[in-house]
């Protein structure tokens, strides 16, 4: 099925796309039918600039296990990085 | 009819443009028969990845068959880009809304009867969320459709948490103004429709008293027609929906 599961944040960083580096407005996050991994549904996400086109974008598709440890994996770094910087 | 191996054949396609929903002009891909004709229609509602390869090979396999096919571009509206990109920022919207698309299939079919070699006689079928919409059209489009075909449209039944103002009532709900004969394609393993789901709306038609048949394959779940995609392809039950699917629209577009 078609989920239309969507849950949009803003965000600010670079990606690079098939034509380099552009800024990221958003990351639209999908649980919904994927391109390319072999699952009927899969976590993805999508880095883009909206006002750029559909080009302007910077994709993944995960398996929800993946996804899952993804999340925590940036939360840890996020943690260590903050904690070295207090430090610093 | 099948072809025979002396007879001569030919087609035609090409993308060309269409006043969709509102006017707006929109693209779409048409596929016909080579020669003067009369010929059926039938729209083609491309799924949520969008207006893909499959959807155009499957434009083409009607031509095949001996029907004038239309696929209309039903993102057409959000830019241009790879089909990809483009089903991208349409997922990432929510998807299109239902009034819209069936302004579109209304347009399609306006299209196709407007042709010198149309006989008439036009039917839609859709997959995933193009049966979906298939069912919408059939329930409230403004053009006459003579059968449709929705195969494993997920979202016929929803639930109301599920509303949104894209899809503001539960296709389920316009049953009794299904205008035509419908046939349904569904795997049982699919989990959008659920078996339950496609209990839910065979009580309904039949409330109704609707014309429809429905198809339910064991071993298949949705998408089991897409080749492409072979985590869902399910040859043999493939096979035989499509076999199912030439004999309905024969049926009630043929004449």
């Amino acid at each position: 099925m078609c989920t239309n599961i969507v849950v949009k944040a803003s965000i600010s960083g670079m990606g690079k796309g098939p034509d380099g580096w552009f800024n990221l407005r958003e990351a639209n996050v999908s649980y919904d039918h994927p391109f390319h991994v072999p699952l009927e549904h899969a976590l993805n996400i999508d880095f883009v600039d909206e006002a750029a086109g559909p080009a302007a974008r910077v994709a993944v598709e995960l398996t929800p296990d993946s996804a899952r440890r993804l999340v925590e994996t940036i939360l840890e770094a996020l943690a260590q990085g903050e904690a070295a910087e207090a430090q610093a | 009819m099948p072809y025979r191996t002396d007879q001569h054949e030919g087609m035609f396609a090409e993308t060309v443009t269409m006043a969709g929903d509102n006017g707006d002009n929109i693209g779409a891909y048409l596929a016909r028969p080579l020669g003067p004709g009369p010929f059926p229609g039938v729209v083609l509602i491309h799924h949520a990845p969008g207006w893909d390869e499959w959807y155009r090979e499957a434009t083409r396999k009607f031509a095949h068959h001996g029907y004038v096919a239309i696929s209309p571009n039903l993102y057409h509206r959000v830019g241009h880009g790879t089909i990809e990109d483009v089903a991208v920022m349409v997922r990432s919207a929510g998807g299109v809304p239902d009034d819209q698309v069936v302004g579109d299939v209304d347009g399609s079919i306006r299209y196709l009867r407007s042709l010198p070699y149309s006989s008439g006689k036009v039917g839609v079928m859709g997959t995933c969320s193009g049966g979906r919409h298939a069912y919408l059209c059939a329930c409230r489009g403004k053009e006459k459709i003579d059968a449709i075909v929705d195969l494993w449209g997920g979202g016929v039944v929803m639930r109301e948490e599920d509303l949104r103002p894209m899809r503001p009532v539960s296709p389920l709900d316009y049953t009794k103004d299904l205008s035509c004969p419908l046939l349904g394609i569904f795997g049982n393993d699919d989990r959008a429709p659920t078996a339950e789901q496609v209990d839910q709306h065979e009580a309904e038609l039949k409330k109704f008293n609707k014309e429809y048949e429905f198809h339910r394959y064991d071993g298949a779940g949705h998408g089991f027609f897409y080749y492409d995609r072979p985590q869902a392809y399910r040859a043999e039950q493939a096979v035989d929906a499509w076999d199912k699917l030439w004999a309905f629209f024969e049926k009630h577009l043929a004449s």
